[in-house]
């Protein structure tokens, strides 16, 4: 079992804790009444589904119960970082050992 | 003496404590602390079981976790029965009952062997070949026969009797293994301050010093410094170390799963303990010291009883004081089955030979040898062995071919070098490097927090490898953010027995040209010949050749046959070891029972059961309950003489004429609180919330964002700024999430609070035209006039001096309250409520009685009229969208081409033209019953129920373009009769809906 660390609670909680909420950084349409198919097809039904650095939003349901966003390398299955739901997309990675960092960050 | 092959003085046993045992049902003895296998040996026994596949009687192979081949049954009671167990892991306690199996009738008599001798039809692959055809053969015939003859051991049939526990810890240090360099590490990393914890699979520390006693470490022997090293350890308080503990699974972040073995090995154990402990650990860094695993060696017949690695014959020696046999051979690639010799030779067992493959072995050992009488056969080979139920000659010649002699043993060791126990670090995920010098396979980069040290990491001399451990040990203390204060030093060590040489693959006369049967594994009876055939027939992944062979697939996970087949398989393809790969280890090292991993989980535990405030006066009154989710809900209320039938017929003619009382607590409740709650209902509902009043309520509908119903409940709007939302039953939480994340994600500007509520308030539903004069008596402050709180009202009040939130609606069609009360007073109100109903002709009514009158009213039930791909427009609830509204989740969605195109499927009522015939519900519906098969099937029927109100069946179903065919006749084809239905519309009861207001 995972430990996921919660950016809210600032610690470590075991993954059963925490329910998975599908990929991060889509943002809902402001004008959603009015976009097209096309456009609405894209906003709700595709999907990344990357070997490699994925981009997912969690909540810790069964702990402060608050939406978080996280990076993790579906390779390793490692998270690289966890940030608050609303903050910027963070820059990652992959070093020559394989593992997957911040940008800039040293191994 | 509890043996004849007890040797007086050796060991470390304490001969006056013996216990007895069984096997087979011959009673035994043995001394306390003997295992399974040494306490057999000890008393002549080696004949242990009978091979999986071709039922060849088997012995002791090891002393050790890795056992292919001494599995049994073991137990102390028919419940507390485990099969599969390895002897030579078990320990004894008086009163132990182990069976052999895999044999009939009997272990030297057995039926089953009649396999060996049909074995060339039993080769690699037979299964996939031979019972290809006829095709229905597989279902009737083959799979029933092979299925009775396959598995290994039975199943108990009682349930456990004992319990099991589940501890998580936390350390700096995990030490797997406690041989010398795992003691080493973990005192070092103690020393550093580190909170360790060291486990280990055996009763007692030392590891390889159990059978090797030719080292000295500290100035005394390595088994006594173990000893006082697991002393010191045992008396530091930031140290654990656990016994009987094997770590089999090393998971994601350092955490790895133990399972301590607590009164397996006891004769009366303590109720209270557990039977197993199993241990997640999570540690700051691994230190992984599992040392190595002997090979034997691949030569023919080499399965007979009495043939055995090199290190069992001297751990049982050593540490046991039981000799293997009188007459032992010695078959051996390796320098240290040399020692193992010596050490039997010293304690007065006959040694006739020791045969080693390599033409030229250490003139040493040889010297030594020739010191105690033992002939020396270098660049030999052991062509055969001969004996039935145990070994009784082996047949000996030059390895490059000649002539051949035969020499009368009853006992043969062998060693083929040893493999490092690699599979922690390989299920860490890291990769395991060839390493071209020593030709063997170890770690290479660590993937996660980890070290290995020891024999485990190719570090084959003592006194560097203890030293690199300590090293290893207080940098992993360090690493973790301990500050040392000082630092252990690592003692000096060394010892005489050599750890090198080795050979991989088939020896001499069991190469590629024979036909021999040269086991490589045992477990699963897979012979080299097996190994080359795969090859043959194009196998030539490892991964393949491993599959098509079972090679290293029984329980002992290939430990002694994976290194061998993968060099029978590399000079087969003729590539070099590394380029044909190793399979990956995967977790449990080795097998792991069912009850460390439910652990507590199981009976009640299993999935717990939420009961109502109400639940105990259910159960008073009779109530037989349905499970809805988690939730025990009342399903009906037999009386005497009452079938379901006769019961749910009178509550619902009761609750239409006088009234019924439910317990609707399981209802889910969300309070939505703030400034901008009506504007979050706007965009979380398809209704719009602005313009309804404080104290009035509205049926909403929930979406998701793709168009189709999510969820449904009433709203009541308490003040401005709060609303009692309810959801159903099995959506409280979805619901809650759903809204969360809306709130959270989308939406964070808006500012509302959005509490879960489903478990803080009892609901208790009054129903039928006596629901007022019911209720009115015992509720304060609340007006109950229709003028004053007519349908879809809500009011705060108190009801018997509790408070109320009381809501006129209703889900029967009759006028009724929901009278929501704080869950600790849900009981005493029920009841107080019931000694007003009960007297004036109500009934309780369970969930049956509440689905057939909300379908009477056609109110639908999210999940069960709608599936998840229903629109609101499709269920014939458009009135509830508002079309003004700019935005609401669900808002886009519901415009997609497929879901505004004709031909939707719609919800209509089903009057079957017999008006007795109850509909099934999820029957299929057409408009030609006379068509062919497969039918063009244009609706389903979703919900369907005698109403006793109608006095003939009702039913609803979605139905393609259904509201156009109102009055037309489908039909519902049966596999006995095809029914009539004409469409209607969905309410069967009070259309004007007059008695809502009454």
């Amino acid at each position: 079992m995972l430990l996921i660390h919660c950016p809210y609670c600032e610690e470590e909680r075991p993954e059963l804790e925490f329910r998975n909420a599908g990929e991060a950084h889509i943002e809902r349409p402001k004008n959603i009444a009015e976009i097209s198919d096309e456009d609405f097809e894209k906003f709700f039904f595709i999907r990344d589904n990357p070997k490699g650095v994925t981009y997912e939003r969690w909540r810790h349901i069964h702990g402060c119960a608050r939406f978080f966003n996280a990076v993790r390398d579906t390779v390793s299955d490692r998270f690289v970082t966890t940030y608050k739901a609303g903050e910027p997309r963070v820059e990652v990675e992959r070093g020559e050992d394989g593992l997957v960092r911040l940008t800039g960050a040293r191994p | 003496m509890s043996g004849a092959n007890r040797i007086k003085g050796k060991g470390r046993l304490t001969p006056a404590k013996t216990v007895r045992f069984t096997f087979d049902g011959k009673a035994l003895s043995a001394i306390e602390g003997d295992t399974l296998a040494s306490a057999l040996i000890a008393n002549g026994i080696h004949l242990t079981g009978r091979s999986f596949k071709y039922h060849r009687p088997r012995g002791i192979l090891s002393a050790g976790p890795e056992e292919p081949n001494a599995l049994m049954d073991v137990g102390r009671d028919a419940a507390r029965r485990t099969p599969n167990v390895r002897a030579t892991v078990q320990e004894v306690f008086d009163g132990l009952q182990a069976n052999s199996q895999n044999r009939w009738p009997s272990l030297s008599f057995d039926v089953g062997g009649l396999n060996n001798l049909a074995s060339p039809f039993f080769a690699a692959g037979f299964y996939y070949k031979t019972f290809m055809w006829p095709k229905a053969a597989w279902k009737r015939v083959y799979e029933p026969v092979i299925r009775a003859a396959a598995g290994l051991g039975v199943a108990p049939k009682e349930p456990d009797p004992d319990h099991y526990s589940n501890h998580n810890v936390h350390c700096d240090v995990l030490v797997i293994g406690g041989g010398a360099t795992g003691l080493a590490g973990a005192l070092a990393a103690a020393h550093a301050g580190a909170d360790v914890v060291l486990c280990d699979e055996q009763p007692e520390l030392g590891g390889a010093f159990h059978h090797e006693t030719d080292a000295e470490v500290d100035g005394m022997p390595g088994w006594d410094w173990a000893q006082a090293a697991t002393a010191e350890l045992r008396g530091m308080d930031n140290v654990r170390v656990l016994t009987r503990t094997t770590a089999f699974g090393y998971q994601a972040q350092n955490h790895v799963g133990l399972v301590e073995r607590v009164t397996e090995h006891l004769d009366r154990p303590d109720p209270a303990l557990p039977r197993e402990r199993l241990w997640q650990v999570r540690a700051g860094r691994v230190v992984i010291a599992t040392g190595a695993i002997e090979r034997h060696m691949v030569f023919a017949n080499n399965d007979r009883p009495g043939i055995m690695l090199a290190s069992a014959a001297r751990t049982f020696l050593n540490h046991f004081g039981v000799a293997v046999g009188a007459k032992v051979g010695v078959y051996t690639a390796c320098d240290s089955a040399w020692n193992a010799a010596f050490d039997l030779k010293r304690a007065g067992v006959s040694v006739p030979a020791i045969v080693d493959v390599r033409p030229d072995p250490d003139p040493a050992l040889v010297a030594w040898a020739k010191e105690l009488g033992i002939e020396v056969l270098a660049g030999h080979a052991v062509l055969d062995t001969s004996g039935s139920l145990r070994v009784r000659s082996m047949k000996v010649g030059k390895a490059s071919g000649g002539s051949t002699r035969d020499i009368a043993i009853d006992a043969l060791i062998m060693s083929a070098g040893w493999t490092p126990s690699v599979h922690m670090y390989s299920q860490s995920r890291g990769k395991v490097v060839w390493d071209e010098a020593s030709e063997r396979f170890l770690p290479g980069r660590n993937v996660q927090d980890c070290v290995s040290v020891g024999a485990c990491n190719g570090d084959d001399e003592l006194g560097e490898a203890i030293a690199d451990a300590a090293r290893a040990g207080h940098e992993a203390a360090l690493a973790t953010g301990r500050k040392a204060k000082s630092a252990w030093t690592a003692p000096e060590a060394e010892t005489r027995t050599s750890w090198t040489g080795g050979m991989k693959g088939s020896a001499a006369g069991a190469g590629p040209d024979t036909t021999v049967k040269a086991f490589v594994d045992f477990q699963n009876d897979v012979t080299a010949k097996d190994i080359r055939l795969a090859v043959r027939e194009g196998m030539h992944s490892i991964e393949h050749v491993k599959r098509f062979t079972t090679n290293g697939m029984a329980t002992d996970q290939g430990k002694t046959s994976n290194i061998h087949g993968l060099a029978i398989a590399a000079e087969m393809l003729d590539k070099p070891i590394p380029q044909v790969g190793l399979t990956t280890f995967r977790s449990p090292y080795t097998p792991v029972t069912f009850g460390a991993i439910v652990n507590h989980s199981r009976g009640p535990l299993f999935d717990p059961a939420r009961k109502t405030p109400v639940h105990d006066w259910e159960v008073a009154h009779g109530a037989v309950f349905e499970d809805v989710g988690q939730w025990k809900r009342a399903w009906y209320y037999p009386r005497a003489g009452e079938d379901m039938h006769d019961a749910v017929n009178r509550e619902c003619r009761t609750v239409r004429a006088a009234a019924g009382m439910f317990d609707a607590s399981t209802l889910g409740k969300i309070e939505v609180v703030g400034p901008d709650a009506a504007q979050f209902l706007n965009l979380m509902y398809t209704n719009g919330w602005d313009k309804l009043q404080p104290g009035r309520c509205k049926y909403g509908i929930m979406l998701r964002e793709d168009g189709f119903i999510y969820d449904d409940g009433v709203v009541g709007r308490l003040a401005e700024d709060r609303f009692h939302v309810t959801t159903t039953t099995g959506g409280a939480p979805r619901v809650m999430h759903h809204m969360e994340d809306y709130l959270q994600t989308e939406f964070p500007d808006l500012k509302v609070w959005l509490t879960s509520t489903t478990e803080q308030w009892a609901v208790i539903a009054v129903q039928g035209p006596k629901a007022r004069e019911i209720i009115a008596p015992l509720v304060e402050d609340i007006d109950l006039s229709n003028e004053a709180m007519p349908h879809m009202s809500v009011r705060e009040g108190r009801i018997c001096g509790v408070p109320t939130r009381l809501f006129r609606m209703s889900f029967t069609g009759e006028a009724g309250y929901e009278i929501n009360v704080p869950a600790d007073y849900g009981a005493s109100i029920w009841e107080a409520l019931w000694s007003r109903a009960e007297p004036l002709g109500a009934c309780a009514y369970g969930t049956e009685t509440m689905h057939v009158l909300r379908a009477e009213k056609g109110y639908i039930i999210v999940g069960q009229d709608t599936d998840g791909t229903v629109t609101p427009d499709d269920a014939g609830l458009n009135w509830a969208v508002a079309k003004k509204k700019p935005d609401f989740v669900g808002i886009r969605g519901m415009k997609r081409p497929d879901l505004v195109a004709p031909g939707r499927k719609q919800l209509v009522g089903l009057l079957t033209r017999d008006a007795k015939m109850v509909l099934e519900e999820g029957a299929q519906i057409v408009a030609d019953p006379n068509q062919s098969v497969p039918m063009t099937m244009i609706g389903h029927v979703t919900s369907s129920y005698w109403s006793e109100n109608c006095g003939r069946s009702i039913a609803m179903g979605l139905v393609a373009d259904g509201r156009a065919l109102k009055g037309k006749t489908l039909y519902v084809p049966m596999p006995d009769r095809t029914i009539e239905v004409e469409i209607s519309d969905t309410v069967f009861i009070d259309k004007e809906g007059v008695r809502l207001n009454g």
